[in-house]
């Protein structure tokens, strides 16, 4: 087996084993990230090998002397929403190209405590805005699933997004894992569309201290990995009160890998009617039957649920969402950090660097936003949404008080190419049709590879859980992992 | 059409965003459709309802009103596009 097809779980025993040394796993990986990059799939902005190497040399070292952490010497890919002390941090966004952060954000802190190694940062949607990885200032992400030769491609595929870079990179081969962040599903979707693994933990699970912040209320880090069980291992790492975070919770983090292979005979699993939308993709449909039928035989009860403001959901978070990121953006003066375009005065200075710094997609969001929060508008939009909001959670209490877990598909299709739904922003946010309530309330949710479209492109399915239950999500996840038995790889890897 | 190219204007400004008078009215039509779309929340009756601004059901944290972390003013003007000795400087504000 290449060392590459390695999981995490099976790379930490090889290591162990002194099968291979951190050294040759990471020189491997490097190989890969430089193939990928040879390929023009541009799923990284930073690559880092330099301190991948060094990272990998004192990962042996530490293991020589029976000191490795819990996942020490695995090569995994940053997104570049994540501050990386030392090593430059973009968001994805032209305003912030030159950015180096002075400070670590607790959750890589926290990886690299555990020892991983860092390839790299990962293309994204600026700061997050976007399911296609196509709203970037570094040019889109091309997924390895477009074939072959992907850059060559005649329908070169989008990887998903906002963390298209991360999917990408694990998908391919090219990362052993990677940290996502997801504020409306940009852990989840693209993992369903790279046919990989994607998790959004409970809001408040892990620390979002030194992720650049989009939409405070919904954004939440993300795990993106090819097995359930890895991500049950990266979790448990990242997871974890943070007092640098006043949103973050103070709960002890449990051992989620242990729940991973549990038995679910018994558990009940609601399926939300309102999920059948107009126009779902038969195939899609057709799958998520399968995924009924597979926790079906795997012992659990399958029970009919209803979330009746589910239609509402996206228009919400399309006030809460811009209205949250038109504050956070406003940050970006062109005084502090950033890239400063000069004025005649100080208000020209802010607009002209404003006005060049963002995308397109940036720039609405944040008029959006303005516009919602504006005097005169501010009941009838940004209120009226916090209203709805809390609909949408009671429908949610309700329905987890009759199931422990909710089963619905992650996406509502596989992949399409880059470029396409591009004229339509309507058309692009509905990519996050079945993803984006569990960001409005705050519950964790998962993406397990199901299929294949008859396309031959992945098709994923989502759990969702009760808040802070990420062990009884696991059990389900790596039940219906069992029973999908997806072992597709892309046609282009490392 | 809920915003116009006038309407475009004052909130780019509101924002401290340039919008290229050219691309004002694409903008404008791109932000109606998003808007007119959003006004199917219309159809809901919110009367009564606490608005859920967070989604965790404990209060905020307090900590204590400590100084716990300082000195670091190089750290903050790292970055800075232009600065002098200890200040970020920008374009002059009074004559």
């Amino acid at each position: 087996m290449k060392l590459t097809d390695l999981s995490i779980t099976e790379a930490l025993i090889g290591l162990e084993a002194k099968k291979f040394s951190a050294a040759e796993l990471t020189d491997t990986y490097i190989k890969g990230v430089e193939k990928s990059e040879d390929a023009g799939l541009n799923i990284f902005i930073t690559r880092t090998p330099e301190i991948a190497r060094r990272q990998a040399k004192e990962s042996d070292a530490r293991r020589a002397a029976g000191k490795a952490g819990a996942l020490d010497g695995i090569p995994i890919a940053i997104k570049d929403l994540f501050c990386t002390k030392g090593t430059r941090t973009t968001a994805g966004s032209h305003i912030l190209t030159n950015f180096v952060p002075t400070y670590e954000s607790t959750v890589t802190q926290k990886l690299f405590d555990a020892g991983i190694v860092m390839l790299g940062k990962t293309n994204q949607d600026e700061f997050g805005f976007g399911t296609a990885n196509v709203n970037t200032a570094f040019g889109p992400v091309i997924s390895p699933w477009s074939g072959p030769d992907p850059a060559k491609a005649a329908r070169k595929l989008i990887p998903g997004g906002s963390s298209g870079g991360s999917a990408a990179a694990v998908a391919g081969r090219f990362a052993m894992a990677a940290t996502g962040t997801d504020t409306g599903g940009s852990s989840r979707q693209p993992a369903a569309m790279t046919g990989i693994v994607g998790m959004k933990p409970t809001y408040g699970r892990c620390s979002r201290w030194g992720i650049i912040a989009f939409a405070s209320s919904l954004d939440q880090a993300g795990v993106m990995t090819r097995t359930v069980a890895d991500t049950a291992l990266m979790l448990k790492v990242m997871a974890g009160f943070d007092p640098k975070d006043s949103t973050s919770v103070d709960k002890p983090v449990p051992d989620f890998l242990s729940a991973v292979g549990q038995s679910i005979k018994g558990m009940k699993i609601g399926i939300p009617r309102e999920y059948s939308i107009d126009g779902l993709n038969p195939e899609v449909n057709l799958l998520w039957d399968k995924g009924i039928a597979m926790m079906k035989s795997a012992g659990a009860e399958i029970i009919d649920i209803s979330l009746p403001h589910t239609k509402y959901a996206l228009p919400v978070y399309y006030i809460i969402a811009p209205a949250e990121a038109s504050s956070n953006l406003a940050r970006y003066d062109g005084v502090r950090y950033g890239v400063r375009v000069p004025g005649e005065n100080l208000s020209s200075m802010y607009e002209n660097t404003r006005g060049a710094g963002f995308t397109k997609e940036g720039r609405r969001r944040i008029l959006i936003g303005t516009y919602v929060l504006s005097a005169g508008y501010y009941d009838a939009y940004y209120l009226k949404a916090q209203k709805v909001r809390r609909l949408l959670r009671n429908d949610f209490d309700e329905a987890l008080k009759k199931c422990d877990v909710l089963l619905t598909p992650t996406a509502p299709s596989a992949a399409f190419a880059i470029g396409e739904k591009q004229d339509d922003p309507v058309q692009m946010y509905l990519e996050d049709v079945f993803t984006i309530s569990l960001n409005l309330v705050g519950l964790p949710g998962i993406s397990v590879p199901a299929g294949l479209a008859s396309n031959g492109l992945p098709l994923g399915l989502q759990l969702i859980g009760r808040a802070f239950d990420e062990t009884t999500l696991f059990k389900a996840a790596s039940a219906l992992e069992k029973a999908a038995g997806f072992n597709h790889k892309p046609p282009f890897t490392a | 059409m809920s915003i116009d190219a006038k309407t475009v204007v004052k909130i780019a400004h509101l924002a401290r965003l340039k919008i290229p008078e050219e691309e004002q009215k694409q903008v404008a039509s791109e932000l109606s459709k998003i808007l007119d779309w959003i006004e199917q929340l219309n159809e809901i009756d919110v009367t009564g309802i606490e608005p859920l601004a967070n989604v965790n059901d404990e209060n905020l944290r307090r900590r204590e009103d400590i100084v716990n972390d300082g000195g670091k003013s190089e750290d903050i003007l790292a970055n800075a596009p232009a600065r002098t000795a200890d200040f970020f400087t920008v374009p002059k504000v009074v004559e």
